[in-house]
């Protein structure tokens, strides 16, 4: 049985002309020790997804529809003193900027201490020696001193090792990192992605990880999926993602990838923008970008053609399926 | 000309005041107030300024409603025996107007300063800044206070009641440019980091037109936010300086003055010598408030924080 | 901490210098001392040779480094009215006037940080719209007319409270302090209430805008992630960034407390410094001015220091050595 299994989860604003619809039936699961890469571009829901997992969308929104059944029970349905025994405890987040992650009036130390206190019978003086072994365990040099410190006098790397650090204490069964290395500065992303995937595979963690980038997501996770306009449009393992990709999309953002073109040659790109949320066209979210566009894809939301662990949604690769 | 009014007329600003009833009450309070005021010649039943019309036996008539009220009245009379009713006309004529012109010389001084210390930078932008950081800590009521106090001490009594007017202006004018330096001075910086001054210097034109045609129509709304809530601080100050004596004397009384002078009677059961300009003074500045408000929540400029 | 100590002197001395260079020319401009002195009857020729004694014929520079040099020693002159030396006539108010100051400032803190904090968290419940639309007209009434009606309500009106004067009051040493007696207590109260009632609005406002700015922040929405109970996210991770802004505002707010405490003190016959700086406004108590404004101005530097110190304490990216980080 999955660890986190989504079902059907469906996210909507209401604002004042009526309800926007952030994530429309979004469905998967992770396992544990699983690591699943989320893929889009900006505005397709990734984020959402995430909050939503562990009920921080936001207000006004809301979940109005879909289970998150985690470790048996539905997230979805707790109370705000269930959730937050998950929250920080089971299910861990990392977030994108380390500079804007940690509060900058309170101490590195006591930014870890709580959350130990909150989630775990441990007295101070435990869960300081605790905060400290963690911060070893992500290389942090002097983490004796550096606990006593604030945010502000460390560099944004070592903050995003503090964040991970963090996200570590109470060996939780998943973390969810969104876009944990896009802050940072080029250098030092991959040694943080690095630290983090090996810190999740010493400790059998479930790892989330929400990017666009979708080179990173080949290079770590083993299952990815791609969301557009807040809709899941493809699923499977990494890849036959990366090197069989068969929704337009996917396609597109494939051949975006810089190591796609040959040096000196123009960056391949999606043409169009993704379609703001008050605004989603019928049909197909994608048509007006589509370059395989057909008369259904205008009028008709296209299902999913499953294939094993592979399920996409579009109506020009169902009509392929058909024609074999 | 058709075509700014079209501008205006499709503007953001004329929508949403059309959608907000606080708004609109308020500029129509407002309005109504100025209308009457600066026409108090016209309308006002009695000239409080002429001592020929005024009767000492007269003084401390109630409202016509009550009891003793006298139907000439409306608002009954003050201790000299004016007609409170025209005196607060007059009255809020001269709060509003010491109220736009103190505001109109502070965003002047404000604006020029601000211009300055954001553009030119350096030693002048930090002096500049400075000078604002005292003034602003030593609060404008204080220093017109002193100023005031002292000008009155030095000038005698007379003199200046003649000049009070001026001073008040003066005073609170000058007292308070650094709220509209410090905010211009940041939207210059602001917008000093946009590609377009570049431009705009690229193509050869001078610094001083580059501030004029391009930077400050971009500072026009918090502009227009801090004058609103800045009327309504000129008035309040003068209010307060009125009312310790050393803002618009008994004979040119303003909204403050005449707080003041009915104050000394309200123990004795003249309640509407202090009654009526105080609440005329209270919605006057509230209605500007309010439209403060709904202009910052329309506008949401980016104004200075400390 | 030396090197803010000494940058923080070197600000008084400016602030000192200036005030006493405008105390200096007042006591030039205001009047005549000699008349104040001797009177209309003595001749031409003695006043000359009176002037001369006394200096006032000396250039501007020796006149000023005299009077800078008494000024250093407390000696800024005996007040024309009460016949004694002017700093001790100001500085026997300063009690009351740092009593009612005192008093309002307890209101303001105890009420704007909970109803602030409350209408940041709650921005839709009818007590948040309530104290919102209360905020503005508050805003809107100017200290003395709130003093006014405080006083028509309350002692004209239901006689509750005492409307003037200090009451019973208790030395203790060279502070008289009217908080020991129940008389004492009670004349403090519409005083208090008056002088905070333009500084509270503001404050709420202030507190609820900025809470709610802090609310959005990454780091509080991280802290909803660690799982962290509501009390802490609020009371501790954002109130305490919230108190940054606010402390800075309350700093410049001082001066004009100290403004208001004019205000205050008049309409309540309140008998502290501002109540005694408009009487010698009034009677042209040169002397007393000058020492009004000399010691209004050690206040603006030591509160303002304090309110630096507060600051750097709150916010460890100051260093008060060096400046802002």
């Amino acid at each position: 049985m999955a660890l986190l299994e989504v079902k059907g989860l469906e996210v909507k604003f209401p604002m004042r002309h009526g309800e926007l619809t952030a994530l429309r039936d979004v469905s998967f699961s992770l396992d544990k020790g699983e690591r699943l890469g989320i893929v889009g571009e900006s505005g397709a829901g990734k984020s959402v997804a995430a909050f939503a997992i562990l009920n921080l969308i936001g207000r006004p929104g809301y979940i109005s529809n879909g289970e998150i059944i985690f470790e048996g029970s539905d997230l979805a349905k707790m109370n705000a003193r269930q959730i937050r025994s998950i929250r920080g405890n089971r299910i861990n987040m990392i977030f994108q900027d380390p500079m804007m992650t940690l509060n900058p009036v309170l101490t590195i130390g006591t930014q870890m201490i709580e959350c130990l206190q909150t989630h775990m019978n441990l007295n101070r003086e435990q869960a300081r020696e605790r905060s400290i072994e963690k911060l070893r365990q992500v290389q942090i040099p002097s983490p004796e001193d550096r606990i006593d410190q604030y945010p502000h006098e460390l560099s944004g790397g070592m903050r995003q090792r503090v964040v991970i650090a963090i996200a570590l204490l109470t060996d939780p069964s998943v973390i969810i990192a969104d876009e944990p290395t896009t802050a940072l500065d080029v250098t030092i992303q991959a040694e943080i992605m690095e630290l983090l995937l090996s810190l999740c595979e010493d400790n059998d963690v479930a790892l989330m990880l929400i990017t666009h980038d979708l080179g990173v997501v080949s290079q770590v996770t083993q299952r990815t999926i791609v969301m557009y306009a807040g809709r899941v449009v493809e699923e499977g393992p990494t890849r036959r993602i990366v090197e069989n990709a068969r929704h337009p999309y996917t396609h597109g953002l494939i051949d975006a990838l810089p190591e796609r073109t040959a040096p000196g040659m123009r960056l391949n790109q999606i043409p169009g923008v993704m379609p703001s949320l008050a605004a989603i066209p019928t049909g197909c979210s994608f048509n007006p970008r589509c370059e395989h566009v057909m008369d259904v894809c205008r009028s008709e939301q296209p299902g999913y053609v499953t294939d094993g662990e592979f399920r996409v949604a579009c109506h020009w690769v169902a009509g392929r399926e058909q024609q074999k | 000309m058709t075509r700014y009014w079209r501008l205006f007329k499709d503007s953001t600003l004329l929508y949403s005041f059309g959608r907000d009833k606080v708004a609109m009450a308020s500029f129509s309070v407002l309005l109504l107030l100025v209308v009457l005021s600066f026409s108090s010649p016209l309308i006002a039943p009695f000239d409080p300024y002429d001592p020929a019309g005024i009767d000492i036996m007269d003084s401390d008539i109630p409202p016509s409603w009550q009891e003793e009220g006298d139907p000439r009245f409306t608002l009954g009379t003050d201790a000299q025996g004016r007609d409170m009713l025209s005196t607060m006309l007059y009255g809020t004529r001269i709060s509003i107007t010491i109220g736009l012109f103190a505001v109109l010389l502070q965003s002047v001084l404000g604006i020029l300063l601000g211009l300055a210390a954001g553009y030119f930078g350096g030693r002048i932008d930090s002096f500049l800044m400075r000078l604002a950081d005292i003034q602003l800590s030593f609060s404008t009521l204080m220093v017109a206070i002193v100023v005031l106090a002292v000008f009155q001490a030095s000038f005698g009594t007379e003199l200046y009641n003649d000049l009070a007017i001026f001073m008040l202006i003066l005073v609170i004018g000058i007292a308070e440019w650094p709220q509209y330096a410090r905010t211009v001075r940041a939207s210059v910086l602001a917008e000093k980091k946009k590609e377009y001054v570049d431009a705009v210097r690229v193509i050869g034109l001078g610094s001083r037109r580059i501030m004029l045609r391009h930077i400050l129509p971009n500072t026009l709304s918090p502009i227009l936010v801090i004058s609103t809530v800045q009327v309504a601080n000129a008035i309040m100050s003068e209010a307060a300086l009125s009312f310790l004596g050393l803002g618009m004397p008994v004979n040119k009384p303003s909204l403050g003055s005449l707080i003041n002078s009915g104050f000394e009677y309200i123990l004795s059961g003249s309640w509407w010598i202090t009654a009526f300009p105080a609440i005329v003074l209270v919605i006057l500045v509230l209605v500007i408030n309010l439209l403060g408000d709904w202009l910052r929540d329309v506008l949401n400029p980016k104004l200075y924080k400390n | 901490m030396i090197a803010f100590l000494v940058r923080r002197f070197g600000q008084a001395l400016v602030v000192m210098f200036v005030i006493s260079l405008i105390s200096f020319s007042i006591q030039d401009n205001l009047g005549d001392p000699l008349r104040e002195m001797v009177g209309q009857s003595v001749s031409e020729a003695e006043r000359q040779a009176l002037r001369d004694e006394m200096g006032l014929n000396d250039p501007f520079l020796v006149q000023y480094w005299r009077f800078l040099k008494k000024a250093v020693r407390g000696d800024l002159g005996d007040s024309y009215f009460f016949k004694k030396p002017a700093l001790d006539v100001i500085l026997e108010k300063f009690p009351a006037t740092m009593e009612l100051v005192i008093g309002a400032t307890l209101i303001i803190l105890f009420l704007s940080i909970p109803i602030g904090v409350y209408c940041a968290i709650n921005p839709r419940s009818w007590f948040t719209k309530l104290m919102m639309g209360m905020s503005i007209v508050g805003i809107s009434i100017p200290v003395f007319l709130t003093a006014i009606m405080l006083i028509y309500l309350f002692s004209i009106g239901l006689g509750w409270l005492p409307s003037f004067g200090r009451g019973e009051t208790t030395m203790i040493g060279f502070w008289e302090t009217g908080f020991l007696t129940r008389d004492g207590l009670l004349h403090l109260i519409l005083p208090s209430i008056a002088l905070s009632s333009i500084m509270l609005p503001l404050f709420i406002r202030l507190i609820r805008s900025e809470m709610m700015e802090v609310l959005e922040q990454d780091y509080i929405r991280f802290a909803w992630a660690k799982g962290l109970s509501r009390t802490r996210i609020w009371f501790l991770h954002a109130l305490k960034n919230t108190l940054l802004p606010v402390i800075t505002v309350g700093g410049v707010q001082i001066g004009t407390m100290i403004a208001y405490t004019i205000l205050t003190e008049t309409v309540f016959q309140w008998p502290g410094m501002g109540f005694l700086f408009l009487e010698a406004v009034n009677r042209v108590d040169t002397p007393l001015i000058i020492a009004y404004l000399i010691v209004v101005g050690v206040i603006f530097v030591i509160t303002n220091t304090l309110v630096d110190l507060i600051y750097g304490l709150v916010n460890p990216t100051v260093r008060l050595a060096g400046g802002q980080a």
